[in-house]
Parts: C-alpha cells; structure tokens; sequence
C-alpha cells in the first residue's frame, strides 16, 4: 500500500481553509458531476468532487493544489456523507495530494517500462535541480513524486507534470521542458522525439500510412 | 501483415481529427440504428460467433459474458454496463490511443453493447492520470449526445441509452472490475467477493457487465464486417485482431494493431525495427503486461502472439503489452520493479496480498544485491505460493508471477549473484 498521511489538523489549517467553498463555477461542474448519478446515489461523486476542491485550492494557492481537512470536511458536507467515508476516499487515491505541493507537480514514472528505456536519468536530472521526492522546492516552484506506470509505455520514459504529460523524455529534453515551464511558458506536450506524431514507430508508422496525409476511409476497399 | 483495410482502429495514430465528423468519413456512427434493429439476442450471437475474447487480460468470451445479463428486469432494477478504461497494466498503453483518437468508435460500440445486454447507461470508468484523453472522451460524447446518436431514441433507434464518464484517481486496483464498481459508487476500490457476481449485482446492486475498452470500441466493426470477418484473423480459440504495444528495448517501441497469433519475431521486425542490438541480444520478455511471467529469449523468438501460444510457454497475452529487455538489463531489478509497483498499489485488504507484496518486494531488493542465502529463494517461490490464490481478487497473483517466472527461468543469476556477493563478504573478513 502507499504511504500516505494528513496534514496536521493544526488551528492555522482551519484559521486558512475553514471557510473554503466552491466559487461559482466550481459549484456549477460539481452539481454536473453529481447528476451523472442516479438519484440518491449522489456520493458516487466524491472522487469528481474531490478533483475540483484539489484543483480550486490550486487556483487559491497558485499550485497544483491538495486538500487540507476542511477542504474535506466541506466536500463530505456537500454530498451529505460522513466525513470519515470522504477521508478514506482521499487517502486511498494517490492523485488527492494530502500535503502542499508545489506549482508544478514533476511526477516521473518509475515503473519497468520507462525504467528500461531511462527513468533513471530522469530521476536524476531532477535532483540535480534540487528536486527532492515529496518536497517542495524553495522556489515554491516543484514537487518531484515518483509514479506508477502511467500508461505511455510505448512513448517512455515519460513525465507527467500537472495536467500534461511529456514522453520520450531524455534528461536534456526534460531539462528544456522543466526549464520552459520555469519561465512560465507552454512547451510542446507529447512525444519530445522530432518527426514522432504519438504512439507510432518514431520515423513514421509501418502500417496506416494513407492516414498520415488524409482522412482515409478504407471501407472502399472491405 | 495485416492489410490496411481490415484494421479497426484506423486513426490510432491521431494523424486525423479524433472528432465526429472525420470519424463518420472513416465509418463510425453508419446507420447504427439498423445494427441496433437486429436485435439484442442476434447482436450476442453475432459477438459469440466472432469469437471475441475479452481484450482487458482475462480473454473471457465477450459475447458469452454479455448472455450473463437479465433478459428482463422482475424486479424493477435497470441494468448497467461499465467500460473498463482503467488502463494502469505496466506495458499497456493502447486504450488510451483509443480514446484519444478514435473515441466515437468507444462510444458506439457502447450504444450498441450497452443495447444487445439490455443495459440502461455505460459508464466509462476512466483512469485518473488520462487527464487529456478524459477530456477529449467527455467532448465527443458530448458531440454524439448533440448528435442525436446516444441519449433519448439514440441513434433513432427507439432505445435509450446514456453515457456517462466517471475519472478515477489514480489506484491501478480499480481495474479490477469489482474495485471499479466500489469506486463508482463513491468508495475506496477494493474488490468485493464473488459471488454475487456483477452480472447479478455489480453496480448500485443492478445487473452489471465490465468490459473492457478494446472488447467494447471493436463491436460495431465487428457487426459491420460479421464475425466470420473478424474470425479469419488469429488461430483457432485466439480470433481477431488485436492492439499490441510494445515497450522497452526495441529500436521503435510502438503501439500497432495486427492479427492475434502473429510470431513475437514478426511483430518486432517489422513494426518496431528489430531487438536493440540485433536479435541475439534478446534477454527475455514480458508479453503481456507486468503481471505475466517473463519469457527467456529463445522461447519467445517464434511463439505465436495469441492467449493459448503464451500460456503453454507459462506466460499470457494479457493486455498484449509487450516489455522487451536485452541484455543490458538487470533482470532482478526489472521484476523487483514490478514487486514495488504491486506493493504500491496492493488495496490492503487481504493479509496475503497487504503484508506478502511488500515482503516479497524487500526480499527481490536483497536478491538484487545478492545480499540473501540460496535457501532464501525456495523460501520467496514458497512465499509467492502462499499468496497466489490467497486473495479475493488477482492482484495476489500478479504480484506472485512475475517473480514464480524469474525464479524459473533465471534462477542460475540469482544464485550468481549471492556467490559473488558472499565471496566478497568472506573477503573482507579475512
């Protein structure tokens, strides 16, 4: 099982986030989370509730964002369930980050796929900028966590950082991406191998080929 | 090689627009209503003859599970169907090509199950960390919705039938389809004991049926073609094609649909420009994500591609997630890996699986370094054993295979290496 623990329920913690609500349109894709559900089943959406609070405590703090207990607290009292029943929820998900995270969530998949292909190189050009796993940087800036397999096997090693992933990483190609972000630019998401599209054989697909220029329809040819 | 003209998923590449309109050119959404109007019962029979087995890893009959469902409901209760997009396997990584690039094809083979198995809505329970591909499944389904092609008289069918998205967050054991059913319903996912099984109570205690993303997104091709098509792919009991992706030490790794039963040596030479460094150095392979037991090289090299080709080399296709290693790799590190992915996400409930995989991954970290005695390796098989079968659900398995297959086929290493580490030991003491 992960490791995983609260933050301290400290009067600083309730003092910050006690009077935590949705905004507006926050509020609004919450209540269409919920209706996805039948009637009474309302808590089947705690997860997708649990994601928006995460991500308005992000926009609050200028993060990727977490959820500090009364965050938690509202969002049980939002969907009429006991706290306890949220709790175990966020606590069991390792996308709910229980701790402060920094702007940008360096989240570097570990797992045997993007290890064979160089995962290690990648853990150590983020140490080399002073990433350190589960902190967060002086600069506020990073959080470096390793990650399970995150299903880009074919495009490894990859990166996930907040909400993009960047795949056939090298450690040079994650320093220019890592380097971008702290300028605060967008760079290119995606595969980082020049000519690579997605998933295809990097130097052009081996099947498919009518594809790459045009919207072929091969229903013709059935 | 697989012809062009009978690949199912044409787009998979993304080279085209994933949306409605350039996903109708390429022949999805054509005329669904007059593959609906054949029928619930012929749709399953059509599905049984094609000879689908279940693309998620278990290879059950897809049309069979589907027969499981309620022909009515006696007691009021609706029934649902639940598409698997969990994709958290080490080595798999092909449904997120699906959904990113050919989403519509997704949903209508959920209209389409979803009516063959009476079921009311789907849910498409998708993994956490698919944040982009969430996004682009949530706008196509709202494209078919405004389309007219699901929701009320879907498709002009007379049926009604809802889809509905529901993210995870990041738990690989809400794969598992009862986890996945505790987990829609607002609860941490760990699996529930079978019986009852979802077919009779799965999803808000309704007839249930999990399939998976690959099973579901091929169903209208398959309807379109007719199962004697799809059935002319593959030997006999391993139809069909089928999305391979294949990872590690290829010179292109890559993601590619060919027919089951297609030699490993075929599929590495040609869609993924051979083994780095050339054939001879093959270590061994994981053919079919991490929960398989490796195959050493020799055995792999002409072994069909297919459930039944694997399992008599005491491996699986699983998800058809390929893991190639050559001979740079530290075999005991690549599975000790695995330990700690399995570790990492074991749900903690039962004892075996809880306590054994953390056990089992500190004992391949000793193996690892050679810092262990011989007797310790029977002890680790043993302990495998112990859990394997010991569980309510198969991650105890998962866990256990991959080390039962590094024992069996590189024993001689381990034990190398608590030689080379003891010598070194017994050195230093002198």
């Amino acid at each position: 099982m992960a490791d995983r623990s609260l933050a301290p329920d400290t009067p600083d913690l309730r003092e910050r986030w006690g009077g935590f609500e949705f905004t507006e349109s926050y509020r609004t894709r919450a209540d269409r989370a919920i209706a996805r559900y039948p009637e009474g089943r309302q808590r089947s959406a705690v997860m997708p509730l649990l994601d928006l609070a995460q991500r308005q405590v992000g926009e609050e703090t200028n993060t990727q964002g977490w959820l500090p207990l009364p965050v938690i607290e509202y969002v049980a009292d939002y969907l009429d369930m006991p706290v306890i029943r949220v709790l175990e929820v966020a606590t069991f998900y390792f996308m709910y980050n229980l701790r402060p995270v920094g702007k940008y969530h360096v989240q570097v998949c570990g797992t045997t796929p993007c290890m064979l292909r160089g995962s290690d190189g990648l853990l150590a050009a983020c140490s080399k900028r002073g990433m350190k796993k589960g902190h967060v940087s002086e600069d506020g800036l990073w959080t470096l966590t390793e990650v399970e397999c995150m299903g880009n096997c074919a495009t490894a090693p990859m990166v996930q950082i907040n909400d993009d992933n960047y795949e056939d990483l090298t450690p040079e190609r994650l320093d220019a991406v890592l380097d971008a972000l702290a300028k605060g630019e967008q760079p290119k998401t995606g595969t980082q191998e020049p000519g690579r599209h997605t998933s295809e054989p990097a130097g052009g697909p081996t099947t498919l080929t009518e594809m790459v220029d045009a919207n072929h329809d091969y229903r013709k040819e059935w | 090689m697989l012809a062009d003209k009978d690949r199912i998923f044409t787009n998979v590449y993304g080279f085209q627009d994933w949306g409605l309109k350039a996903a109708q050119q390429r022949g999805d959404w054509d005329d669904t209503k007059s593959l609906i109007a054949r029928g619930h019962d012929s749709i399953i029979d059509e599905m049984k003859a094609s000879g689908l087995r279940g693309r998620g890893g278990a290879g059950f009959p897809t049309g069979l599970k589907w027969s499981f469902m309620p022909k009515e409901s006696k007691d009021g209760r609706p029934s649902f169907l639940v598409i698997n997009a969990d994709e958290s396997e080490p080595g798999s990584c092909k449904d997120r090509e699906i959904i990113r690039h050919d989403p519509h094809k997704l949903i209508e083979g959920a209209l389409i199950a979803g009516y063959a198995m009476r079921a009311r809505a789907a849910y498409i329970y998708i993994r956490g960390e698919y944040i982009r591909e969430a996004e682009t499944l949530q706008a196509a389904i709202d494209e078919a919705y405004d389309a007219g092609l699901i929701g009320k008289n879907a498709s002009k069918s007379g049926y009604d039938f809802d889809v509905f998205l529901h993210r995870g967050a990041g738990a690989y054991i809400c794969g598992e389809e009862t986890a996945m059913i505790e987990s829609l319903e607002g609860k941490k996912g760990q699996p529930r004991l079978k019986p009852p099984f979802p077919a009779g109570a799965g999803l808000y205690g309704c007839p249930t049926t999990v399939n998976n993303v690959e099973s579901i997104a091929v169903v209208p091709t398959i309807l379109r073609r007719g199962a004697s098509w799809f059935s002319s792919f593959g030997r006999e009991n391993n139809k069909g094609t089928k999305l391979f992706q294949i990872s590690g030490h290829v010179n292109k790794p890559c993601v590619v649909e060919e027919a089951l039963s297609i030699p490993f040596s075929e599929l590495i030479e040609k869609h993924c420009g051979g083994i780095r460094g050339g054939k001879d150095n093959l270590l061994a392979v994981i053919p079919g994500g991490s929960s398989v037991p490796l195959v050493p090289a020799e055995q792999i090299w002409d072994a069909p591609m297919d459930f039944d080709g694997l399992k008599e080399l005491g491996s699986g296709l699983g998800t058809a997630g390929v893991i190639v290693m050559d001979k740079s790799t530290d075999i005991v590190r690549a599975i000790s890996r695995i330990s700690y992915f399995y570790k990492h996400e074991s749900c903690g409930q039962c004892t075996p699986c809880r306590e054994g995989t953390g056990w089992m991954w500190r004992m391949m970290e000793r193996l690892r370094t050679g810092d262990a005695a011989i007797e310790e390796i029977d002890m680790l098989q043993q302990v495998t054993k112990q859990v394997e079968g010991h569980t309510i659900c198969a991650l105890g398995d998962a866990a256990a295979w991959p080390i039962q297959g590094l024992i069996r086929h590189f024993r001689p290493e381990l034990e190398r290496r608590i030689e080379e580490h003891n010598a070194k030991f017994a050195e230093a003491a002198e």
